[in-house]
């Protein structure tokens, strides 16, 4: 026992002392990098390419807060978490942020103290069979062996669907998107079920990625977005906004290509606003004036950083979908920029 | 002079605590006592006033809410309405399960490993070496893995036996070996004395236990027979109508049958299923721990010096009677205290469990539900009393054989 609490006692000291030393944007600014959360590897959200250099959805949200706070997108420390790591990774102070399609859920938001900035891509669950079973529904999946990945939402909503639609299944939990693919591909387990984007990223990292179908159901919903410390108000307004900005930046037409022309001066004050040119938004986050316009910069606004990681255009190839702007029908709503 | 002969001082001095060697180590021991207590209650305070600024404070009461989560092997009735504590308990099991069995098997391994390294036959002597130095020099973690992977990837999926040109097929039709498991076929009773399964098999260990009973009660009426006359009776036909005669009979009157799994749907069912990350687990922590009880039975029958062997062998035993008669016995007062050290080292090491997705406690407490309700703390502080407890208690077991095994000086 006298072990136990010595442990106990030095994790809990080091976790508090990393809470209560100054805030998040002093220790990042004092250290010239940012540590940022993401995760093993899920081509097309975060994943190292040929070069070492990493890529992706998530990847963009890291660089474009290094490059409003730092002023360099490169000054990132990317820190490879499993959904089993994530979490205390964050909470000891070892990432100052985590961009890891982590689910914005009432209990992590809540009883884990972190505090989610917005949500970058609106998901649900699905599930991935290969063709040759020749399954059009999950209703069809009783008795089916499910591969999923350990300490996610997708364990427990995966429970839920069978149990409310009175069927069974045998789970196999897999710690990593890596393992799972290939435990789905030796075919140790015949369907293979998280976020749909996820299942899209997978997917299109296969030999032959015709030979397997995402099915109809969505069973949840799953809001996907950067989070950080709970109780840090500074640091996450930051990531916040540097979020929304990205977001603003498509709905005001703001893009890579236009951005040096536009932060010369615009009519659109809300324009503007965005990339310093008009009112003090900078100085109040306690940045420097031009703090969006780096962020933009980086990869683009979130249209553009969508199509070049995720896009139609990419191997992995997700529409839009919810994930359009409010104006195109879509759920992404930037509160403005005032 | 006088001084020599002046009584000693009676009274007790404080500087006699440091300077008297009657009093100076309890001093110390009792300073260092008390030390060590002010560490612990400043660590432990510091634990919970962090807590309590933070927020956060040490509940167990999420252990009565539904844990929401399925798992694949389940001892008990367990579905995903159940409590954490279910889920816990469920973990339990499963990592006694992998303990229970991998010490067995590697017991067995290493004892056979062990005999055979000291063999004279040279390509015996040499394979057991080779066998040894490769499993006890990789890490455990990656034979779990190595097997797992041979495992998923050699073997057929259950897709492979479905249709009339299947690639693969049941041995025997009663035992399928899938990519997902061995499945084999099940016994029940058509008409068992008790409408549970649990009572009926009951029975049957109870039948077995008393033909062990009266089979003893055979060797010591031998043993007897052989001190007052000088000759052994056979007793081999008389032992094999003991046990089995009565067992035929139970099993007659109960109505044992097979249950043979069948391929229905996406899986096998039907019938009792091993699955694979048990058997990856459980080949893994046997292989790689019986390299070690192979070393520590070598080093016991090395130590049984050579004149023992010698003059069983004047004696005129033959070789296997000597390693069983002579050699073993003693060997076990060598061997049996580290073999406690790797039966504790299996029960520890089978938390690499999740590596292979086998549900163990530290899949099911210390994994999901720690991440589900982030109650990091309190599952961490339950797991290290579970392996505490379990390492003691198979201490405490291996202990009390030891001493039976001892040599008992008269």
């Amino acid at each position: 026992m006298k072990k136990t609490v010595f442990l106990g006692a030095f994790t809990v000291a080091g976790l508090a002392a990393a809470a209560a030393a100054a805030g998040t944007m002093d220790d990042v600014k004092a250290r010239g990098k940012l540590n940022c959360g993401v995760t093993t590897g899920l081509v097309g959200f975060a994943a190292p390419d040929a070069n070492g250099e990493w890529k992706g959805f998530d990847v963009a949200v890291c660089r474009a807060v290094a490059a409003a706070v730092l002023g360099d997108a490169s000054a990132v420390e990317f820190v490879p978490t499993t959904g089993k790591t994530r979490f205390t990774a964050l909470a000891s102070g070892e990432i100052d942020m985590l961009a890891r399609n982590t689910t914005w859920t009432f209990s992590r938001d809540v009883d884990l103290k972190f505090e989610f900035t917005g949500v970058n891509y609106y998901d649900g669950q699905g599930f991935m069979v290969p063709k040759e079973l020749g399954v059009s529904s999950a209703k069809e999946l009783d008795g089916a062996t499910v591969c999923i990945q350990t300490g996610t939402t997708t364990e427990l909503n995966l429970a839920d669907f069978f149990r409310s639609n009175n069927i069974s299944y045998e789970p196999v939990p897999i710690e990593t998107n890596a393992e799972a693919q290939q435990q789905y591909l030796a075919g140790a387990c015949d369907v293979y079920t998280t976020d749909a984007s996820g299942l899209a990223a997978t997917r299109a990292t296969f030999e032959n990625p015709g030979d397997h179908v995402l099915l109809p159901e969505i069973i949840s919903k799953e809001p996907l977005g950067p989070l950080v410390r709970h109780g840090d108000h500074e640091w996450g307004d930051v990531v916040r906004w540097t979020l929304n900005a990205l977001i603003s930046a498509e709905e005001l037409g703001i893009t890579s290509a236009n951005i040096g022309e536009m932060s010369a001066g615009t009519n659109n004050p809300e324009i503007n606003r965005v990339l310093g040119t008009e009112g003090t938004l900078g100085e109040m986050l306690g940045l420097d004036a031009e703090w969006s316009k780096r962020a933009i910069a980086v990869g683009g606004n979130y249209g553009e950083i969508f199509a070049q990681n995720i896009g139609e255009e990419t191997p992995i190839g997700l529409a839009r979908g919810l994930n359009a702007q409010w104006t195109e029908g879509g759920l992404l709503y930037s509160p403005p920029f005032r | 002079m006088s001084t020599l002969t002046d009584p000693p001082n009676a009274g007790f001095r404080l500087s006699m605590l440091f300077n008297d060697t009657r009093y100076r180590s309890l001093t110390f021991q009792v300073i260092a006592a008390i030390v060590l207590a002010l560490c612990i209650w400043y660590l432990g305070n510091n634990l919970i006033q962090n807590l309590r600024a933070a927020g956060l404070n040490i509940s167990y009461s999420f252990l009565g809410d539904p844990a929401g989560y399925d798992i694949n092997q389940r001892l008990v009735e367990y579905d995903s309405q159940s409590s954490h504590a279910r889920a816990a308990l469920v973990g339990v099991l499963n990592t006694l399960l992998v303990a229970f069995l991998a010490c067995i098997t590697a017991t067995v391994f290493g004892v056979v490993a062990g005999v055979l390294r000291l063999s004279n036959n040279w390509l015996v002597s040499k394979l057991m070496a080779v066998y040894v130095e490769i499993f006890r020099n990789i890490p455990v973690l990656i034979w779990i893995i190595i097997i797992f992977t041979i495992m998923t990837a050699v073997m057929p999926g259950p897709r492979a036996f479905r249709g009339d040109n299947a690639t693969s097929s049941m041995v025997l039709d009663l035992f399928a070996f899938t990519n997902r498991g061995v499945y084999v076929p099940m016994p029940w009773f058509e008409s068992g004395l008790f409408a549970s399964a649990f009572m009926n098999w009951m029975v049957v260990l109870a039948g077995l236990v008393a033909s062990w009973f009266v089979s003893g009660r055979v060797t010591n009426w031998a043993n007897h027979k052989q001190e007052e006359t000088g000759e052994r009776p056979k007793t081999l036909l008389i032992k094999l109508a003991i046990w089995f005669v009565p067992f035929a009979v139970l099993m007659l009157i109960m109505g044992l049958s097979w249950e043979v799994p069948a391929l229905k749907g996406f899986n096998f069912k039907g019938g009792i299923k091993i699955g694979g990350p048990l058997i990856a687990l459980w080949f893994a922590l046997s292989i790689y721990t019986g390299a070690f009880i192979a070393e520590n039975v070598r080093a016991g029958i090395q130590a049984i010096s050579k004149g023992q062997t010698e003059a069983a062998a004047a004696l005129g035993l033959r070789q296997g009677r000597i390693m069983n008669l002579v050699v073993l016995p003693q060997a076990l007062r060598v061997i049996i205290p580290p073999l406690i050290s790797q039966y504790l080292n299996i029960t520890k090491n089978s938390s690499l469990a999740i590596a292979v997705g086998y549900a163990d406690i530290t899949a099911t407490l210390g994994g999901i539900t720690l991440n589900q309700t982030g109650r990091a703390i309190e599952c961490v502080l339950l797991l290290m009393l579970f392996y505490l407890t379990a390492s003691l208690t198979i201490s405490m077991v291996m202990n009390i054989y030891n001493s039976s095994v001892k040599l008992k000086e008269r």
